[in-house]
């Protein structure tokens, strides 16, 4: 073992500055917040005393300071999301219209060459893919295994076992299904357990990511197995919230447990339904970490949030790189709108 | 919705009622009976994946290499050398994936208390401070939400590299932070990538608790500050759970923020941001890759795991992140 701890040592002392910087702004903030009312408080007091004892009449109440205090709660997090979203996006918006280093106006150039240029037409189309597919494979899977499992023994080591790739990351997710599609020549003792299956069915093993448009649903396998527990689990909740004499009633009168689902349950569930499509597909159209790490892009693989990295960070194209993000941030919009406009009739209703 | 039929049903077909419903419950039993087996495949079947991995990273090398993990309860060898390796080598292809934990665990603390603190004051100002444009202001931090993060990037990356001037004056003067020192700005981005969602989160939770609490202690002559104190944070203690898991969870797990914050070094750079570079650049190296994201997945595992029921908890209260 030839691990040198002492040179890991600036890391914790950053690590105490950023502790000591948390308590400081913190617990500053909370001081700040008791000391001065107090101090105003005790001067009005004093106030009060003077004007009582030289009979002049008494100072106006002042209204509480409400405002004041929701200032200061509200300050750190204001502050920030200035900082680090809103003022980000609008220079994002305007750096969409300039060219790769910033420098001139170039127009809708950008979102020109987003639509012709070969290449990230494949990434647009890529992205619908992902963002049509995902949601979809991963809810049915989901609401299926919910139902399935509902009541159950074990249920809840069931439910875990389909639920923890949720704490598992896209990259650590990405190499153990690398690992399933790992591929040996013919012949040679197969180690990736697909193309075992291949094989041992009587087929010839396949580069499974270097085939296009393959590669791009066994990418979709990732995602989706990571988030159909999460759909899984909200779903699951909703289907226990039904009320049990609906279901009970339904069953007295003998519906089959296909109608049962149609006119009972899924109707009941609708509004957990849609949180959980409208999440994923959020989630999907970000999806980064997946794709750069299985093919870093390659192979006709790439989506709309790799491409804008590699534009932005890689080939210093500020310009297209921007304007890319800009493009999924309106991607994202209507389905947003659809989620509010959702929630709204839940409300009304 | 049936209420009416189901007596008439059984008022008038009483015999004949009795048979059905044990033929039904017998098939009801058998139905379970299937679903749960099936249930239970698929669950196994969805652990195969990871479960070939923590098998193969216990293999030697030239094993991994040339048979299937399967293969080991036929023909077990068992070796911790993978993970010796790739934690505690010294070589520039080995890892050393124990420096880059500790950046892992250097990022992840601070990125998760600060959006917690932040957000837990924000959402008590929004619920229960009376002051006017509230409602606008949630739903303003609310609609952040839907901002990609990847609008923030490239400019976030200038404000920290370049700073900030507007018309020739230094408003805020570049960062200019080396080495250990960009923790600072994973943890600045984390920080504001997490508010909203977080104000959220939080919100749902503090809105709920009792208003004549509230009210009660004003009249005793609590202040904000005290109350927040005293009586939300003691309340809300399971919410802050829930959004903390999250955070972890999100912040550890991440790869984006990490790999354009934080620069590649081990320095600095998480074990995700390293282990994409292995999977990139060494991508048969299965002895290292297996061990190296066993060593990246084991923290959020055990965090999960133990935690599990503040997790979904917070997952329904926000159906989670936008």
């Amino acid at each position: 073992m030839e691990f040198d701890f002492a040179e890991e040592q600036p890391k914790f002392l950053m690590l105490m500055y950023g502790l000591i910087a948390f308590v400081a702004v913190v617990g500053g903030l909370l001081l700040l917040l008791d000391v001065v009312p107090a101090w105003f408080a005790r001067r009005r007091e004093a106030q009060i005393v003077a004007a009582s004892a030289s009979g002049a009449p008494l100072p106006r109440r002042r209204k509480p300071r409400e405002g004041m205090f929701a200032l200061f709660f509200l300050l750190p997090t204001l502050l920030l999301l200035t900082i680090g979203l809103v003022v980000p996006a609008i220079r994002t918006t305007l750096l969409s219209f300039m060219d790769g280093s910033s420098n001139e106006w170039v127009g809708l150039r950008n979102y020109g060459w987003m639509f012709s240029e070969d290449s990230i037409v494949r990434v647009l189309i890529n992205t619908l893919v992902w963002v049509l597919l995902v949601p979809l494979v991963a809810t049915s899977f989901g609401l299926l295994y919910a139902i399935m499992v509902d009541k159950a023994r074990f249920e809840s080591v069931a439910k875990s076992l389909i639920f923890l790739p949720m704490a598992i990351s896209f990259v650590g997710a990405s190499i153990i299904w690398k690992f399933v599609y790992a591929y040996r020549g013919d012949g040679q003792e197969q180690i990736g357990l697909l193309n075992q299956i291949v094989v041992s069915l009587g087929g010839e093993p396949k580069q499974w990511l270097l085939e296009s448009p393959l590669n791009t649903l066994l990418l979709i396998v990732i995602m989706v197995w990571i988030q159909a527990g999460f759909a899984m689990v909200v779903l699951s909740a909703a289907i226990k919230a039904i009320p049990a004499d609906i279901v009970e009633a339904a069953r007295l009168d003998g519906v089959t447990p296909w109608q049962m689902f149609w006119q009972i349950t899924l109707p009941s569930i609708r509004p957990a339904l849609i949180v959980v499509v409208v999440t994923l597909s959020i989630a999907t159209l970000k999806v980064f970490d997946i794709v750069r790490t299985s093919t870093n892009g390659n192979y006709d693989t790439s989506v709309i949030a790799n491409e804008m990295y590699n534009q932005a960070f890689r080939y210093g194209q500020n310009g297209q790189g921007s304007a890319l993000a800009v493009f999924l941030f309106i991607l994202v919009i209507p389905i947003v709108i659809y989620q509010i406009r959702n929630i709204r009739q839940q409300r009304e209703g | 919705m049936t209420t009416a039929t189901p007596t008439v049903a059984a008022g008038t077909q009483k015999t004949d009622g009795r048979r059905t419903s044990t033929a039904g419950r017998v098939r009801r039993r058998l139905n379970s009976r299937t679903a749960t087996l099936v249930s239970i495949v698929i669950a196994i079947v969805w652990t195969i994946p990871t479960f070939g991995l923590f098998i193969s990273s216990f293999r030697p090398e030239d094993e991994i290499k040339s048979s299937g993990w399967w293969n080991f309860f036929t023909n077990p060898s068992f070796t911790l050398e993978n993970y010796q390796e790739v934690l505690f080598g010294r070589s520039s292809s080995s890892g050393q994936l124990a420096s880059y934990f500790i950046n892992s665990l250097a990022i992840t603390i601070p990125s998760v208390l600060f959006p917690l603190a932040f957000a837990a004051l924000a959402a008590y100002a929004l619920a229960w401070i009376n002051f006017r444009g509230r409602d606008w202001m949630y739903i303003a931090i609310f609609a952040l939400q839907i901002v990609p993060l990847q609008m923030a990037l490239v400019p976030l990356l200038k404000f920290f590299s370049t700073g900030v001037t507007i018309g020739g004056i230094t408003v805020m003067p570049a960062w200019d932070l080396v080495d250990e020192q960009k923790f600072a700005q994973v943890w600045f981005a984390h920080t504001c990538f997490a508010l909203p969602f977080a104000v959220f989160l939080l919100h749902n939770f503090i809105s709920q608790l009792p208003g004549e609490l509230m009210e009660s202690a004003r009249v005793d002559g609590a202040t904000h500050p005290k109350i927040f104190r005293s009586i939300v944070l003691p309340l809300i203690t399971p919410a802050l759970a829930a959004f903390g898991i999250f955070q972890f969870l999100w912040v550890w797990n991440d790869l984006l923020v990490a790999l354009i914050f934080a620069g590649g070094g081990n320095e600095t750079a998480p074990l995700t941001v390293r282990l994409a570079e292995m999977a990139g650049t060494r991508g048969n190296e299965w002895q290292r890759l297996t061990a190296g994201a066993f060593v990246s997945i084991v923290v959020p595992m055990i965090v999960f795991l133990s935690l599990q029921r503040f997790f979904v908890r917070g997952l329904l209260a926000g159906s989670v992140k936008g």
